[in-house]
């Protein structure tokens, strides 16, 4: 008999006011119990819209059903079948909108909660599974992967269990993508995205940090070098400004500067040789999950005050709700239907302030969402001494701008087709390379697309 | 790991060494820099390629101890290992239909002006070359400076080697006595990038010169180094290093590049503190 509860077993967490003055994580993941008693509402119906709304089509009954079975290692290797970060996608996935979203549970009380049920069988697999990882029968075929974010490492994994020899190439000095530089320790633990990526070694996958692809070595020469396909996975990582006056002052950071500062380099710890200003008061500009990471960021090192400046309502906000939350309880203040026109500096230009104008939301726009437009006379000044930029980021022109016959469009992301292939035999592409900023799992199922293009053709060559 | 193949010390606060890093001597251009990390807990700084050699895999970096990272690098010996090593990144410097250049070097800077003058030489453009030291015991690649330059102004602040005084000082003489530039190429202190640039501006030559300003990533990511440029934002990782010195906001590059002083104070005395409790 299923558990009928209309409601979620709760996540385990910090509380509020401790957390925003660590950088643990947050949130404590479920107990064999909990866990074992949340997969117990799941009805196991049989046309599983779940797994429909799962980019990477996990077979989310199946798994919910171990866990049931209390045989988590089983679960695990159901999981892994679909997906090559379950940790890491149990914690950052917006289940929201995918398969929690099409749960039938969800029609009268709250779904099954899917996304802490795969937290919970990562985790305990990386905490007890001792079982080696079995390498694939080589296939003799050589393969590049351009960029160890969410869909390189996708389409390593993948690749990799089908034989190939896989070498990932990297510009930082550290694999992961944005899920190392970007998502903060106490959304997504460091040692855990280093897990995954071991495990991804374990596989065969060779990763090569420090190269940049477009400098260090060209497309053309990975083809000289033997790769017999290549996917390009190198991200959305050019930062945005709003293009207001005051943008360059000192105190005024990309929200991929203060993160990476943060995240990557860890400047929040002391034997870090990387500094960050350590501000009393911050505005973060944008609304989306990049905002609320940065703000929360802020606040964890030491600022008094921090504030989230959007142009646009709350509802509007393309953050999800669990991070708006999150931020609301760590004392973030939200100060919405707002909007930047000038960063105002002293004579050493020290930011001292921002000056924003109040907005009203209009007709809508070509996105659907009502566009704000400012009211008149509205101006005033928030007491600010650093204002971090997160209003979007575009791809990075070294690949296209180094590679012929790579078709790209107007907002310089690759052109590629459903299965990933780009306008050059051989090449594929996907996540925000090709979308434009979006979000991890959707990198990860592209990955996957072209994984399984890549391996065709590859075949249909011989 | 990044071996260190050959460790000179050039001047007291200056060193040379070649990295073992044949990728980025496969491509190392002059004007393109390279970005390290000593350790671990490094941060990472951007390095302009001094020179390097595509047979032996080498490329040649010269960096002023002037804080925690450089001083832990000055640590280092031959035969020791660096944590990262990444390059070339940027731009390399233009040198297509030059026939007479100037090119103007200060302090360690002069680094990162030789390998241009010397490709300049090497296709046929007459090169001269100004340099200019606080005081004798700075002077660094002197020698190389002669081997590749048609004339080479030594000057320092003190008189103590060369002409006493500035290298705007060397630079006007040149141009009043009628030598006629194609293009005037300064590297190093953002102060004397800016004499030069005011002075040259005066004659309408061209200039070009190199920014180093704060990055972490070097490939466009974080856009820590932006500098204005002919009233525009520009990202000299990517869009640079190398600008037209007549358009560069040279006073919001100074201030920018001091935004994290005392920090960098406060973690070069940590780290002095440090090597003199391990000499003990």
């Amino acid at each position: 008999m299923p558990n009928m509860s209309l409601k979620k077993n709760e996540m385990p967490a910090q509380a509020p006011d401790v957390r925003n003055k660590n950088f643990k994580e947050v949130a404590l993941g479920y107990s064999k119990e909990t866990a074992v008693d949340e997969a117990d509402r799941c009805l196991n119906c049989k046309n599983k819209p779940c797994v429909s709304g799962c980019p990477v089509n996990i077979d989310i009954p199946a798994f919910i059903q171990k866990v049931k079975d209390e045989d988590f290692d089983g679960a695990y290797d159901i999981i892994s079948a679909s997906s090559s970060l379950p940790a890491v996608c149990g914690r950052v996935c917006p289940q929201e909108t995918q398969c929690e979203g099409k749960c039938v549970r969800g029609i009268k009380g709250e779904p099954v909660g899917i996304g802490r049920l795969e937290r919970f069988v990562a985790d305990w697999h990386n905490e007890h599974s001792t079982a080696e990882v079995k390498k694939p029968e080589p296939n003799g075929h050589k393969v590049a992967i351009i960029g160890a974010g969410p869909a390189g490492l996708t389409c390593a994994g993948d690749l990799a269990r089908l034989g190939y020899e896989v070498t990932v190439f990297e510009a930082l000095h550290l694999a992961g993508g944005v899920l190392v530089y970007g998502i903060p320790e106490f959304r997504l633990p460091k040692a855990i995205v280093q897990k995954e990526i071991d495990g991804l070694k374990a596989l065969g996958v060779t990763v090569n940090t420090n190269i940049v692809v477009g400098r260090t070595i060209t497309v053309d020469e990975l083809f000289e070098q033997g790769f017999e396909a290549i996917f390009i996975g190198s991200g959305a990582g050019l930062p945005r400004f709003m293009g207001i006056p005051g943008e360059n002052l000192k105190g005024v950071y990309s929200a991929n500067e203060f993160l990476t500062r943060t995240n990557l380099m860890k400047a929040y710890t002391d034997n870090s040789d990387t500094p960050i200003q350590k501000a009393k008061n911050v505005a973060v500009v944008g609304g989306g999950n990049v905002a609320m990471d940065a703000a929360r960021c802020a606040k964890r090192l030491g600022a008094e005050n921090v504030y989230i400046v959007y142009r646009r309502g709350e509802a509007e906000m393309p953050a999800r709700n669990e991070e708006i939350e999150h931020a609301k309880e760590e004392g973030i203040i939200f100060k919405t239907l707002n909007n930047p026109v000038e960063i105002l500096g002293d004579e050493h230009k020290l930011v001292t302030g921002m000056k924003c104008i109040e907005m009203e939301l209009g007709e809508p726009d070509e996105s659907g969402r009502r566009s704000p437009v400012e009211k008149k006379g509205s101006e005033f000044v928030l007491d600010v001494d650093c204002v971090v930029m997160s209003i979007g980021t575009s791809p990075n022109p070294l690949i296209r701008n180094t590679t012929k016959g790579l078709e790209t469009n107007r907002r310089g992301c690759f052109v590629a087709d459903e299965n990933g292939l780009t306008s050059r035999e051989g090449v594929y592409a996907g996540g925000d390379a090709v979308t434009g900023a979006a979000t991890v799992i959707l990198a990860m199922g592209a990955g996957k697309t072209a994984a399984k293009a890549m391996d065709e053709y590859i075949k249909s060559k011989k | 790991m990044y071996k260190i193949v050959r460790k000179k010390v050039l001047n007291p606060t200056v060193t040379l060494m070649d990295i073992d890093a044949p990728m980025v001597a496969k491509k190392a251009e002059p004007g393109q820099f390279i970005i390290l990390r000593v350790d671990e807990n490094g941060e990472r700084i951007p390095l302009t390629v001094a020179d390097f050699d595509r047979d032996k895999g080498t490329v040649t970096i010269i960096f002023q101890i002037v804080g925690a990272t450089t001083e832990k690098l000055n640590q280092k010996n031959e035969g020791d290992f660096i944590q990262d090593f990444v390059g070339p990144l940027g731009v390399e410097s233009h040198t297509e239909g030059l026939k007479k250049v100037a090119v103007v070097g200060g302090g360690v800077g002069c680094a990162i002006a030789f390998p241009i003058a010397k490709k300049l030489h090497n296709l046929g453009c007459e090169v001269h070359s100004i340099v200019g030291f606080r005081n004798k015991d700075l002077v660094i690649l002197e020698e190389e400076f002669g081997q590749v330059s048609d004339k080479l102004c030594m000057m320092t602040d003190d008189g103590s080697h060369g002409t006493k005084g500035l290298v705007t000082d060397a630079l006007k003489q040149l141009i009043e006595s009628g030598e006629k530039y194609d293009e005037v190429i300064a590297i190093g202190p953002l102060i004397m990038m800016k004499f030069v640039c005011a002075l040259t501006k005066q004659y309408d030559i061209k200039t070009v010169v190199s920014m180093n300003p704060i990055m972490i990533d070097g490939t466009g990511m974080c856009g820590g180094c932006r500098l204005t440029v002919g009233g525009e934002t520009k990202f000299a990782c990517v869009d640079g290093p190398d600008f037209d010195g007549h358009l560069v906001d040279f006073d919001e590059a100074m201030e920018r590049s001091a935004m994290y002083k005392p920090f960098e104070r406060k973690k070069h005395e940590e780290v002095c503190n440090l090597f003199q409790k391990e000499v003990k």
